[in-house]
């Protein structure tokens, strides 16, 4: 009974709600990142790292002297170039999207700490910046703006796919290029720019991390969250609005073990607390993910003139 | 009379894809109004001289011209502006989209932040009432009829104000009461001033819908003709470039059972189930035949006897015995000889070599290995035997069998098949995609295994097929299978009607019978 009256504490505290939205974040803007380019057609295993450049290259613009929007400006340019790669690599020459995907991870993480090192050698506790300030405002509604940003983003994301030409475009190249490629559009360009701008909210993620979760930049900042945008996207069946619902459920989870270790701390090695968000959001990919309709040219190359 | 204005005109147009000369200097005229049908047997250069004028692929040499101008070539959105639209073979539409956003999309600048949805909506209704054309805008397309699609293709095609309209064997995946339809609606199409181009091997299309018909073979054009002053042989000759006398089957009487199904239901595991309390006898001598539009039950049935799906209910005998769970080697074993739906993916393993495709559904036969190890010797001579008989066109028992031409694949799975004299001859698709010179080739062959004992079963989605091989044909719909109909008692409309799920008309033509 008492546990149950703590479990009832903790969901009607603000501070909880206040840090599930923190949490769901950094979930939110990847894992929209990975279903834009998921929706073209092209898998993007390549998040990881670009959340981990992001988080880099937006910290040191910002360390650099840039104010923090110009840094959330830089972590997008190079979140985009990294698509812009992966693009190149899975679109025109139509490698596979699975080993592109984890070379590109494996590129951003090690760029990133190269270029942490090269500029910082003998840095031993990581130097800081001021990041964004929480707003003013009552109870869980107290967040950074790229939380705002995010949410806003979700809404974006779903307008521009599902009411605009470019978003009928995007859908219909990761259904049926051939279909597309015959109504005259380039299979090719939409991919790119799709792969580009989904994975420049990628670097947005990361460099949520930096700018406004922590103040400084560390390695394993990054921790996984990315594959956990890949599950999330399939979670939601490819759809925005899901995306954003999913993200804030697995923060919720996240949220409610960090409190329950305080309680039960005692009882369960903390590890199994850690563990529970996993375990919950496999579960609930387990009961949802078996209906998704996925697109269906997700991970097929298409080359022009061939059937 | 003057003639009506020329739309368009192709121009010495030639394609080679390696050593192979696809099309070879091809020149074509199409006037307004005009239905000019494009015949010839496969990899005649048909689709490859489509696909140039749609811009799908680049020409090596010649030019196109529509409506006066020079049409950009490679550009499928070039050929779309110039009034150019095609209704391919396969289908290009996406599943997971409606009607409406298949129709849409590309028709409007890429870089707007709105969709005017309303006004594509009233666009697409008003052409459809305008042509005849029913269609729902927002079924998404995966829930449609083929025959649907087909009419989405079209819209698709006059949404974007085409005025020449080419169609790639447009009735190959249609009941015959659909193609009629299709053909009113070209003629709809016509008396608006559209221009079309219809590829087909079907010669009775042909004369049901076209003005000109222009005959390819082997990448050349060798014959234009006015439909109407030509007939089916010259067509034929001019085709294949020999005449042809298609085998015919000769009246035998039955023997004895090699495949009975008695009230077989396959379960699905949602909704309708597979096959629905089929029952069907396949005797020696015997030729059934299978006719259906695709999707209605061909595969399950085809799996099957196959062995590779069991029925949840009913029985299955082999030639008076009953057979429980038997997988598909245990099939072979009892004398099921199986040419499969789909080569590529189910009858040969392309990248292996042509004697070990051969034996692969007797590797362990004694003949063929000892000790567990292949006696390569033996496997490469029968390879030869069955080169040799069938008439296999390859360099030999080790060419990868991915390098050979379709006719040659089926002749090679037809070897397989008929090398070891069987019982019962599952054909499923026999022909699909072969020229006219294999398909008489494959069909006298299992005419001649029926002269030597065997029951055959053709599943086909081409009726012409049935009509051709067929003692007796029945029609399946949503996994129901009619009653063997004997061929003289029924006529194309009345299996048409059958295939269209119309079964009101059996007691009709089992009265007669």
């Amino acid at each position: 009974m008492e546990i149950a009256q703590d479990i009832l504490n903790i969901l009607l505290s603000a501070a909880f709600w206040t840090a599930v939205l923190r949490i769901a974040t950094p979930y939110v803007l990847g894992t929209l990142g990975e279903l834009v380019c998921e929706r073209a057609g092209v898998l993007n295993l390549g998040i990881e790292g670009i959340m981990t450049l992001g988080a880099m290259a937006g910290w040191m613009a910002v360390y650099q002297g840039a104010d923090l929007w110009t840094g959330v400006l830089v972590a997008a340019g190079c979140g985009a170039l990294m698509g812009l790669l992966h693009a190149t690599l899975t679109v025109p020459l139509g490698l596979s999207q699975h080993v592109t995907g984890i070379g590109i991870t494996l590129l951003g993480t090690s760029l990133s700490y190269y270029v942490y090192r090269l500029v910082l050698p003998q840095a031993s506790t990581p130097p800081t910046i001021t990041p964004f300030q929480p707003l003013d405002l009552p109870g869980a509604l107290a967040q950074t703006p790229l939380t705002y940003l995010a949410v806003l983003l979700a809404g974006v994301v779903a307008y521009v796919l599902y009411r605009t030409p470019v978003g009928l475009a995007v859908r219909m190249v990761g259904e049926n290029p051939a279909a597309a490629e015959a109504q005259g559009l380039s299979v090719t360009g939409v991919r790119i720019g799709a792969v580009m701008a989904g994975s420049a909210l990628m670097a947005l993620a990361g460099a949520f991390l930096t700018l406004s979760a922590f103040n400084a930049f560390f390695f394993n900042m990054v921790n996984g969250r990315g594959w956990i945008c890949i599950a999330l996207v399939v979670f939601a069946s490819w759809r925005p609005g899901k995306a954003l619902l999913g993200a804030l459920l697995f923060a919720a989870f996240d949220a409610f073990q960090l409190r329950l270790q305080q309680i039960a701390g005692g009882v369960l090695p903390y590890q199994v607390f850690l563990m529970l968000p996993y375990l919950l959001s496999i579960l609930a990919l387990v009961l949802v993910a078996r209906r998704a309709s996925y697109p269906r040219a997700l991970m097929i190359p298409y080359r022009k003139g061939e059937r | 009379m003057p003639s009506p204005p020329v739309v368009l005109r192709l121009s010495g147009i030639t394609k080679r894809f390696g050593p192979l000369v696809a099309n070879d200097a091809i020149s074509l005229t199409l006037h307004e109004g005009e239905v000019l049908a494009l015949l010839g047997e496969n990899g005649a250069g048909k689709t490859t001289l489509m696909n140039i004028l749609f811009g799908h692929y680049v020409a090596d040499e010649g030019s196109i011209e529509a409506f006066g101008r020079p049409l950009p070539p490679g550009s499928p959105k070039a050929a779309l502006a110039a009034g150019i639209g095609m209704v391919h073979q396969h289908f290009t539409l996406a599943d997971n989209l409606s009607v409406l956003d298949n129709i849409a999309v590309g028709t409007e600048p890429l870089w707007r932040f709105w969709s005017d949805r309303g006004a594509a909506r009233r666009r697409l209704l008003d052409l459809a009432e305008r042509f005849g054309l029913g269609v729902r805008p927002d079924a998404l397309v995966g829930d449609l009829s083929v025959g649907e699609r087909q009419r989405v293709e079209i819209l698709k095609a006059l949404y974007r104000d085409a005025r020449v309209l080419i169609l790639d064997e447009p009735t190959a995946v249609l009941t015959p009461q659909e193609s009629a339809g299709l053909f009113d609606t070209l003629r709809r199409l016509t008396a608006d001033g559209l221009a079309v181009v219809f590829i087909s091997h079907k010669m009775n299309e042909v004369f049901a819908a076209s003005d000109t018909v222009a005959v390819l073979r082997a990448g050349r054009l060798v014959a234009t003709r006015r439909t109407a002053e030509t007939d089916r042989e010259e067509l034929a000759e001019l085709m294949v470039g020999r005449a042809l006398k298609p085998p015919t089957p000769t009246p035998m009487a039955a023997g004895e059972p090699v495949l009975a199904l008695a009230q077989v239901t396959v379960n699905s595991g949602h909704g309708r189930p597979l096959l629905d309390a089929v029952d069907l006898t396949v005797r020696r001598h015997q030729v059934i035949g299978i006719a259906g539009v695709s999707g209605n039950g061909q595969t399950a049935l085809a799996d099957l006897v196959s062995g590779l799906i069991h029925p949840d209910s009913g029985t299955l005998s082999l030639k008076g015995e009953t057979v429980g769970y038997a997988d598909p080697a245990a099939m072979v074993r009892r004398g099921v000889a199986r040419i499969p739906e789909d080569r590529h993916a189910a009858g040969l393993v392309g990248a292996m070599a042509v004697w070990e495709n051969l034996i692969a559904e007797r590797y362990h036969d004694p003949a063929f290995q000892r000790f567990g190890v292949i006696r390569r010797g033996a496997a490469r001579a029968h390879a030869r035997a069955v080169i040799e008989a069938f008439d296999v066109r390859c360099p030999g028992p080790d060419a990868r069998t991915q390098l050979l031409s379709g006719g040659n694949m089926q002749k090679l799975i037809l070897g397989r098949t008929l090398a070891h004299g069987p019982d019962l001859i599952l054909a499923s698709q026999p022909t699909r995609g072969l020229d006219v010179g294999a398909v008489s080739y494959v069909h006298g062959r299992l005419l001649e295994a029926r002269a030597a004992g065997a029951g055959v079963l053709v599943i086909s989605e081409d009726l012409d097929e049935i009509l051709a091989l067929a003692d007796a044909i029945a029609v399946i719909h949503h996994g129901r299978l009619t009653p063997a109909l004997p061929h003289d008692r029924v006529s194309v409309r009345q299996l048409g009607l059958l295939m269209a799920g119309h079964w009101d008309v059996l007691p009709e033509i089992l009265d007669a019978a």
